[in-house]
């Protein structure tokens, strides 16, 4: 090495985003002081981003697995669950928080490039994507320039990639008014004997990179990932990287193509950190090193420092290890696809004391020399326990008394069902979803006959037929995780396998994407802390494991304090039989309306108490795990027995919204009673959990009345679908063409 | 009959047309874009996407591609094509139909189901379409259908206005139901010979009883009666 560098301080260190203790230990691994290079590439690796320092022993906790597990959670780029027939469901949230709140377009666009990268370079071949966005009050235009950024983005990324965007969440909230939250989901299919692995090894195998060249975007982004958002943060711009659509697509194509020839040792995607973590994460995996000429990496600028190309973010990018003598095979794929395809190396053998060592040379001169292991995460990267201290906040949130609020008065109905009908966290998500190409590959089954979760095909290019559907969703109310972290996290667990259950599926597995502020706030960690409990207690009930996910910390900002904590559940159920298809609309005039599972006087943290009656301060809504599971499995006999025409899950804005929403899309009405037990806000507008909404024809009453006694769910008889018109005791509180104009255009109405 | 849909890169409804043909009981294999060959295919479809990434105008570096050469070549010879969505915009740039597709009024991506009325009848497409309206999805940014004064009378006296966005029971006019501000509402366009048809709205997409929409299927089968001819 050149020894005429000076070597860096551990002021250095420190502006790298290295504590001191850290900086001492990379010392104590390299034997000697590290060049500036190798600084760089430890503060990457160790970076909370690509180390999960601060989470993974909390994540440890967390329930991994199960029969269906073909890889477990970190084993892999992402989980991957059997399916049956061969076939196996490859899926991953990940999130793109703080590029989207400096550049929304290129920061969510490159989000979905990442995370469908993560699911073909196992060899799974994308077919449908999910989001879920958390924005600021959409009431300032700096919200609303982040959303229409933010969607353009998704769309214009996905859209072209060719994979359908299928469903998602979107909610509004003053607390994430600087820092939004955009976490990405997609889901591939892949026969199970054709997954390819992350490593590396046999000593000789050339190592290529594959797909964009390198340039000097994204630098130090996974750092800039695990710090606060600042005034200075757009001083890091170059931190944010650009998405090629086009590139990916073809990378795609070529990614499975190559992969089906089986001369693929190991293939993984450039994520965070670029090469420097493809190749330590490969070679710690397969126990060897590697040796790698950084001049031979395909290049957007002249004279790129080694850091550079170590560290730069440049998308579309894969590193791939085949078999020695096989090279031709694999440029020739390249080749038919216009791509870039360089060898930059080979593999090397683990030596005496090391599992592997990288070796990195620019120039002719060997610029760095790490050990592949200490990298890494589940190696030598730092893991920490963080203290932790319940907030003041949570005390005051359980003082909340209902008898403190008024109920509604049977004058208040139509303005409290306007007031949510077009709030920004209920109405119609039409203004988004229309700008994502949610048809191509023939495959969504939800667009003409919707439902609580997505269901999709299994279908695709090279794909065995089959008749099994993946059904999926994304899940999370912030407010009840911040109310109560434990239970807000199992009531997003419990939201998730609901509307699977709604939509004919069986829940299977989650990956979750755990959004919080900064760790080193000890009541920031705490709810970090319970929520991962809640979470990891939900899925060992529900026997969904947790296959992986993305943790991003650090949503947080001077200005406005961390982000409610946000541990988003995407889950992966299973719909083997299309005849156990169960949608959500109004079928039938005169069918009658059944509320399966408990009424409450609950309204704690629903929308009506929050943004209607303006009370912040109040628990998590009622949620017994027990009660959630009979309703559950009631739920799933009812659609397999086929009783039931239509079922609804009873969620934001309570049983009101969920009738409506049953209405709009039916293109029908309703006439219900409420229950003088309850308060009536409560009834109609309270979230309290473990509700779902089914109509039966009339000749069915015997067979769900019978069942429902037998089985000793709690439920009760609403009412009836109508013509049109929504109706409670008799009186009209909507007509269906107000309500739908509500709903409509509330957020096109803010938007355009 | 056999059909070949073309592979540019970046297309990506490419298997969905190969899927729906097959579910319709057709011969159908897919042509890659850098050859010259057609394989003896009797109908060319160019399919949706972002060919190229559609980083220029939509469509204009495909219409340069190798095959397009031999496609061309194939309908000047009165061989049957027709271009859905990025398909249309290619045959636009290809001056293969009249027109051109512009970005929507909106300035948005668009996707959703929308309704057609058949218009033409004698083409190949239309002529057999007798509900008053189809329902079919569109995905486009670039949809917006334009053509100056002249042509388009010519387009409507000649019987080369394939179909027009409509609503649910075939009313023409209401700018409510034109989803990109096309000229006269006008959807999709043939050229004077009427072998090869352009059209903004997915068929291939609405073409298996799973989706729960047939109505892109009686499109398609239109198709099939070009064997006969």
């Amino acid at each position: 090495m050149d020894a005429t560098e000076s070597l860096p301080t551990l002021e250095t260190a420190r502006k790298l985003g290295l504590l001191p203790d850290e900086f001492d230990k990379i010392v104590d691994i390299l034997g000697r002081q590290p060049n500036f290079t190798e600084l760089s590439i430890f503060s990457v690796m160790w970076s909370e981003h690509c180390s999960y320092k601060n989470s993974i022993l909390w994540l440890k906790t967390l329930p991994r697995d199960s029969d269906r597990m073909l890889a477990k959670a970190g084993e892999e780029n992402a989980g991957l669950v059997d399916i049956g027939d061969g076939l196996a469901c490859s899926f991953k949230i990940e999130s793109h928080n703080h590029p989207s709140a400096l550049e929304p377009y290129q920061g969510a666009a490159t989000g979905v490039g990442g995370i469908n990268r993560d699911i073909f370079t196992m060899g799974a071949r994308p077919i449908a994507q999910l989001n879920s966005l958390r924005f600021g009050d959409l009431g300032l235009p700096k919200t609303r320039r982040l959303l229409r950024g933010v969607v353009k983005g998704i769309g214009d990324y996905g859209n072209a990639f060719g994979i359908p965007t299928v469903g998602g969440e979107l909610y509004f909230d003053e607390c994430y008014n600087t820092n939004p939250l955009v976490n990405a989901f997609s889901a591939g299919i892949v026969e199970t004997g054709k997954v390819a692995k992350a490593t590396s090894y046999g000593v000789g195998n050339p190592v290529f990179i594959v797909g964009s060249a390198t340039g000097k975007d994204g630098i130090h982004g996974a750092t800039f990932a695990s710090e606060d958002i600042t005034a200075a943060s757009t001083d890091k711009l170059p931190a944010v990287q650009v998405g090629d659509p086009f590139m990916e697509k073809l990378l795609l194509e070529a990614t499975l193509e190559i992969i089906a020839t089986g001369h693929v040792i190991g293939i993984q995607d450039m994520g965070a950190a670029g090469i420097i973590c493809s190749t330590s994460e490969m070679s710690a995996k397969g126990e060897h090193g590697m040796i790698i000429d950084l001049d031979k990496v395909p290049t957007r600028q002249p004279n790129m420092a080694p850091f550079e190309i170590l560290l730069s973010e440049s998308q579309e990018r894969m590193l791939v290890v085949i078999e020695k003598g096989k090279e031709a095979v694999i440029q020739g794929i390249f080749d038919k696809w216009d791509l870039n395809c360089a060898q930059i190396g080979e593999v090397t053998a683990k030596g005496e004391n090391d599992l592997g060592r990288l070796h990195f040379y620019r120039y002719g001169e060997l610029v760095a020399d790490v050990p592949a292991y200490d990298l890494v995460l589940g190696g030598g990267a730092p893991q920490y326990q963080r203290e932790y201290k319940e907030p003041a906040y949570i005390k005051e949130f359980a003082k909340f008394n209902p008898d403190d609020v008024d109920d509604v008065t049977a004058d208040e109905l139509t303005d409290v069902a306007k007031h949510l009908l077009s709030h920004p966290n209920i109405c119609s998500r039409r203004w988004v979803y229309e700008q994502y190409d949610s048809m191509v590959g023939t495959a969504n089954r939800s667009t003409n006959a919707p439902s609580d979760a997505a269901v999709v095909s299994v279908k695709g290019p090279g794909l065995p037929a089959t008749d099994k559907s993946i059904v999926i969703t994304v899940d999370c109310n912030s407010r009840y995780v911040n109310a109560e972290p434990r239970k807000g996290a199992m009531i997003a667990v419990a939201e998730a396998c609901r509307n699977i259950v709604c939509s004919g599926g069986e829940p299977l597995a989650v990956t979750n994407n755990l959004n919080f502020g900064n760790p080193y706030v000890p009541e920031v960690y705490w709810q970090f802390v319970e929520a991962v409990q809640g979470m990891g207690e939900a899925c060992r009930r529900f026997s969904t494991p947790v296959t992986g996910g993305n943790v991003s910390f650090y949503n947080q900002s001077s200005d406005d304090g961390p982000v409610f904590p946000t541990p988003t559940i995407g889950m992966l159920g299973l719909m083997e039989d299309p005849a156990h298809r169960m949608t959500m609309n109004f079928k039938n005039e005169g069918d009658l309306i059944y509320l399966i599972g408990p009424s409450s006087d609950d309204i704690a943290s629903s929308e009506y108490l929050y943004s209607y009656r303006g009370v912040k301060a109040a628990p998590a809504p009622y949620f017994d795990f027990d009660t959630e599971w009979r309703v559950q499995e009631g739920i799933k006999t009812m659609i397999r027995s086929g009783w039931i025409q239509s079922a609804h899950d009873v969620s934001d804005g309570g049983l009101f919204v969920a009738l409506a929403e049953s209405a709009m899309t039916g293109d029908k009405g309703f006439a219900i009673g409420t229950d003088a037990r309850h308060r009536t806000d409560a009834f109609l507008f309270g979230e309290g959990q473990s509700r779902v909404v089914v109509t039966i024809t009339p000749d069915q009453v015997a067979h769900l009345e019978g069942y429902l006694n037998d089985s000793i769910l709690p439920f009760q008889y609403l009412g009836q679908v109508t013509a049109q018109g929504f109706t409670i005791e008799d009186k009209q509180v909507l007509t269906s063409h107000e309500a739908k104009a509500l709903y409509n255009t509330a957020l096109d109405t803010i938007m355009n | 009959m056999k059909f070949g849909v073309v592979v540019f890169p970046g297309s990506n409804c490419d298997q969905d047309a190969v899927d729906a043909l097959t579910l319709m009981d057709q011969q159908v294999v897919k042509l890659w874009h850098k050859d010259h060959d057609l394989q003896g295919c009797d109908f060319i479809i160019l399919p949706g996407g972002f060919s190229y990434g559609d980083y220029l105008r939509t469509g204009a570096v495909a219409r340069f591609s190798p095959i397009m050469n031999e496609v061309i070549a194939h309908a000047k010879r009165g061989g049957y094509l027709m271009g859905i969505c990025n398909g249309f915009q290619i045959l636009a740039e290809a001056r293969l139909v009249p027109g051109v597709l512009l970005r929507n009024t909106s300035q948005k991506y668009a996707c959703k189901n929308i309704y057609l009325k058949p218009q033409s009848s004698d083409a190949l497409l239309t002529a057999g379409l007798d509900k008053p309206a189809y329902k079919i999805p569109i995905a486009h940014g670039d949809g917006r259908y334009f053509v100056d004064a002249d042509t388009l009378n010519e387009l409507n006296d000649n019987g080369q206005v394939l179909f027009r966005y409509c609503d649910e029971f075939g009313n023409v006019g209401d700018d409510s139901h034109n989803p990109n501000g096309s000229i006269d509402h006008i959807a999709g366009v043939c050229n004077l010979e009427k072998n090869v048809f352009g059209m903004m709205p997915h068929p291939e997409r609405a073409a298996d009883p799973m989706l729960g929409n047939t109505d892109g299927r009686l499109i398609l089968e239109q198709l099939l009666k070009g064997a006969l001819v």
